[in-house]
């Protein structure tokens, strides 16, 4: 049965926020990849736009069918993305040093980013079910399914390593408990036991691995590698001004300074070429969605839904803040790609299909009974 | 339909809680555009000028290979200066008119140099090598039109140099790109695609010591790329020398014996596995691989049927032949099925079952006692002891002295050998063992397989008084800062348990097989020094005339026999324990015993005649 009320209920907001940073992303991403598009760079564009094209595919998808079923199927394609986990560590494909893509006949794909989806569905579930038994706010003990339920995967994910998925997992897991309500009290045990643990785990590590966790929070100990990439990735930015270089001007992308100007710094390329404003513009509309998002949260009737936005508006916020600011210079260098922005076929499917969720969320608003 | 979950209360909770959450958002991103605003518009310019005047760039340093040193700390693995072509197409005028130019003085190949020249463009200021490790002709041609070569540079790097090209090439093994498992791999850290890498022998050995640790420069460059100033610097640090306990001498001596022969030779210090020297013949030079060896090069070496990236002084595999009959005797004493005394009568040949064993001498030796048999090697009389101990005692002294088993030598590849018994007969060609075989295995022949290092490490255990020691090649490696990382320390594989008598009756009679009259291994006789040694042929499968015709070269050399030699100097004070072998070079006392004394005489630097 498909209700044509559905379709009444589109989420054009939602839907043109999405389309308008994809479509400043394609033409940023023309502009990094130009000078190098006899080798290749021209491709790259070609290849994000089938990826869009795939992405949307995937957000009509997760649109589509009623979201209610996910609840009853979270646990079970919880338990299958843990076992796809397990397995890619074991037969996954290597590249750069880590083992995170499987492969199902002519596709790949990281079974991360399954993951990162199946605990937001296994929290929103566990969050909902504490609410129908008439719990409010929680405390620590309470609380030992969902960090269970986080950690396994995160710990899996470290391992491939994917450093940048499993903080993204942990933060957004971390928003939602946070979001579900936790007593004070809760709070200020959890802060200071992990404040206590610090020194303790830190004593316990190996010199070079101190040296690592250093050069992580201050990019300046290591000036040849991630030093110099937040250095040119400032000067990109910086150089920019208010109005930016211009379109295809910016020298510092065609010069080649910038590292991963298609990926992870691809925001350096805009605030280099759009300068100040550019940028703005772009935060603006992340804000928008983020705000949207949470919109969404309010107006479903429905605690499933509503935790599941929560999430996937947390995802959005945190991929947005980390890579702003690493890239700014705020925070020390993860490998996380902004999200619709960034070149990736994965991340950038993932996300969609997360998108895809919320609005499937957002058409469903109005599909509930008066409760009593 | 489902039902609305929110009663009034939780849903007055639950918009605290998104109220809350937008504000959070809101903060955060008004932290991040104040960034911005701060980064743009406040420090901007200074930005916008360090973008348009000055750019920072990294560059590279890679750290200096540690040295290969021998015993006596002659330099046998080097750094030299590399003078490579590079190009920044950013300075280039005219692209055709340089590429002919450069084509007519260093010889460039025009369609490559091309091809590196279109991919440059998209990166104009970085410099491309055209052309590595140009002569020292090129390089006076180049410096001289320098001013008329407008682009054009001249980059010193270093490059690993093999000092005495082919000298122990299997040894130190030679240096290849890395691979992406290395890479991967946490053995070579530090390492980027395209560095040379340890790919066999010293250099794999010790490769994350000799490697040492790269070093970089953040640099500011102008609008050209020229460096104008350095911003930070981290040091590279050199790799750690490596000092090997091959003598260089000996070595040298050793690959001049084995030119143009297929074989090995193996010098140990018997009192504590030193390796004195290895040698392998054919051998390759291993600076072919550091200028990048073409595919064809390469071919050719793989495919050569004489097989020169092959170490036969571990990887080959060959009978032992009449040196077995040492750990044959050893067993027979130790087991007291013979008295060293009690003669047997040879007379060429030896009756069991249906068939006739014959001694290499055609019509005997006459009266043999153990002495007698030894020195002159006599084939029957050892029958007579194999035959007393059985195939499983036999097996059982073969294993007390490391045979079947790798050596545990510190480098490379390492072939086990093979000692028969007649559960691997059986599992390996499903028919039973015959009780002749076990006369065979006994002069050595059957299926017994070993290698030169076994051989040689049988030999010393002979003569130190039954210690199997672990042959080592790596005397010490010391850091750049003189502090050692490693240094030698004799390991034991295990003591051969005969009892000394037994051994000193053995080594008199290996003195006897070179200093008396009959003794198989005159040879190696020396005047100012006693050696003592044991000979050995082993019999390829051929019919006797086609020895014959080998013999006289008529054809191929393939059913020549094998020569061991095997030997030790001086006998009464080991100082060194040699095993060599020829392959299909003939008789052992003919082929082999001469590069013994030509090596003790290097070794001990004694007069020869």
């Amino acid at each position: 049965m498909f209700d044509r009320r559905l379709i009444q209920n589109f989420d054009w907001i939602l839907f043109f926020l999405i389309l308008a940073i994809t479509a400043i992303s394609i033409l940023n991403l023309y502009s990094a990849t130009y000078t190098i598009k006899d080798i290749g760079g021209s491709q790259i564009f070609a290849k994000q736009l089938y990826w869009f094209m795939i992405g949307f595919f995937f957000f009509f998808i997760m649109a589509t069918f009623n979201y209610f079923i996910l609840e009853r199927l979270a646990y079970p394609i919880y338990f299958v993305s843990v076992v796809l986990l397990i397995i890619v560590l074991v037969v996954g494909k290597i590249t750069s040093g880590s083992q995170r893509w499987l492969s199902l006949g002519p596709v790949s794909f990281q079974p991360s980013e399954v993951a990162k989806i199946a605990v937001l569905m296994v929290l929103a579930k566990f969050f909902r079910d504490q609410y129908q038994s008439g719990h409010k706010e929680y405390e620590l003990k309470e609380l030992w399914q969902p960090f269970l339920l986080t950690g396994i995967p995160c710990c899996l994910i470290l391992k491939e390593p994917d450093l940048g998925t499993a903080v993204l997992i942990g933060v957004m897991s971390l928003s939602l408990i946070l979001f579900a309500k936790v007593y004070w009290k809760s709070l200020l045990i959890l802060a200071t036991s992990a404040i206590a643990l610090t020194p303790l785990i830190w004593f316990n590590l190996k010199e070079y691995q101190q040296m690592r966790v250093l050069t992580f929070f201050r990019p300046d100990m290591d000036p040849l590698g991630s030093g110099y990439h937040i250095n040119q990735s400032k000067i990109a930015i910086g150089s920019g001004l208010i109005w930016g270089k211009g379109f295809l001007k910016g020298t510092q992308t065609r010069l080649h300074f910038l590292p991963e100007q298609h990926t992870d710094f691809a925001f350096s390329v805009l605030a280099e070429e759009w300068g100040f404003i550019g940028g703005v513009v772009l935060l603006t509309l992340y804000l928008l969605l983020i705000l949207w998002g949470l919109n969404i949260a309010r107006e479903s009737k429905d605690r499933f839904g509503s935790f599941m936005a929560v999430g996937i508006v947390s995802i959005v916020f945190w991929q947005v803040v980390i890579n702003v600011g690493m890239v700014t210079g705020l925070f020390p260098v993860v490998g996380i790609p902004l999200l619709l922005f960034s070149y990736g076929g994965s991340s950038l499917v993932s996300t969609m299909a997360a998108m895809g969720l919320l609005m499937n969320i957002s058409m469903r608003r109005f599909m509930f009974q008066q409760g009593s | 339909m489902r039902r609305a979950d929110f009663d009034p209360v939780s849903i007055e909770i639950f918009n605290k809680q998104l109220k809350k959450a937008t504000l959070f958002v809101l903060a955060v991103f008004g932290v991040l555009i104040l960034r911005l605003w701060f980064l743009q518009v406040v420090t901007g310019p200074t930005y916008r000028t360090k973008s348009e005047k000055n750019r920072i760039r990294v560059v590279d340093i890679p750290p200096f290979r540690g040295l290969i040193l021998d015993r006596n700390g002659k330099v046998l693995v080097d750094n030299h200066p590399s003078y490579d072509l590079y190009v920044i197409p950013e300075e280039v005028h005219d692209e055709k008119w340089l590429l002919d130019n450069l084509v007519k003085m260093v010889g460039i190949d025009p369609v490559v140099a091309e091809k590196k020249f279109a991919q440059a463009r998209h990166y104009p200021f970085r410099p491309v090598c055209l052309k590595n490790s140009i002569s020292r002709d090129e390089l006076a041609v180049i410096e001289t039109h320098r001013f008329n070569l407008p682009g054009i540079m001249i980059k010193v790097s270093s490059q690993r140099c093999y000092v005495y090209g082919k000298l122990a090439s299997h040894l130190l093994g030679y240096l290849g790109e890395i691979s992406e498992n290395q890479l991967k791999g946490g053995d070579c850290q530090g390492s980027k695609a395209g560095d040379l890498v340890g790919i066999s022998g010293v250099e794999l050995k010790w490769q994350s010591l000799l490697n040492g640790m790269r070093g970089g420069e953040q640099v500011e460059v102008d609008a050209a790329g020229r460096k104008i100033r350095v911003i930070s610097r981290s040091p590279p640090v050199m790799g750690s020398t490596v000092l090997l306990t091959i003598d260089k001498d000996l070595q040298a001596q050793a690959e001049k014996c084995l030119k143009g022969k297929k074989g090995a030779i193996v010098a140990l210090d018997p009192n504590d596995g030193e390796v004195l020297a290895l040698a392998s013949s054919p051998s390759f030079d291993p600076n072919i691989f550091i200028k990048g060896i073409d595919k064809k090069s390469w071919e050719t070496i793989i495919s050569s049927k004489s097989c020169p990236l092959q170490n036969r002084a571990l990887c080959g595999q060959y009978p032992p032949a009449s040196v077995f009959k040492i750990i044959v005797a050893l067993a027979g004493l130790e087991e007291g099925v013979i008295n060293p005394r009690k003669e047997l009568f040879c007379k060429g040949i030896y009756a069991f079952g249906d068939r006739k064993y014959r001694c290499w001498k055609r019509y005997g030796h006459g009266k043999v006692d153990l002495y007698k048999a030894l020195k002159e090697s006599c084939d029957i009389y050892f029958y007579e002891i194999g035959k007393r101990l059985g195939i499983s005692r036999i097996a059982l002294y073969a294993k007390k002295f490391g045979l079947g088993k790798k050596t545990g030598i510190d480098i490379g590849k390492e072939e086990e050998g093979l000692i028969p018994t007649p559960e691997w007969k059986l599992n390996r060609f499903h028919i039973p063992w015959q009780p002749g075989e076990t006369l065979s295995l006994s002069i050595g022949q059957s299926f017994l397989l070993v290698t030169p290092i076994q051989m040689a490490s049988l030999i010393s255990a002979v003569f130190n008084g039954g210690h199997l020691y672990k042959p080592q090649i790596t005397k010490q490696v010391l850091m750049p800062d003189g502090k050692e990382v490693y240094g030698f320390e004799p390991r034991l594989n295990g003591n051969v348990g005969i009892k000394d008598e037994y051994l000193e009756f053995i080594k008199k009679a290996l003195t006897g097989v070179v200093n008396e009259p009959h003794g198989t291994g005159r040879m190696a006789m020396l005047k100012d020094v006693t050696v003592a040694g044991k000979t050995g042929t082993a019999q390829v499968i051929a019919t006797e005339k086609e020895r014959e015709a080998a013999k006289h070269g008529k054809t191929s050399l393939h059913f020549m026999n094998h020569a061991w030699f095997v030997a030790v100097a001086p006998a009464n004070n080991p100082k060194i324990a040699l095993a060599i072998l020829i392959e299909h070079g003939g008789h052992g006392g003919s082929a082999a015993a001469p590069i013994a004394r030509e090596l003790i005489r290097t070794y001990l630097k004694v007069d020869g005649s």
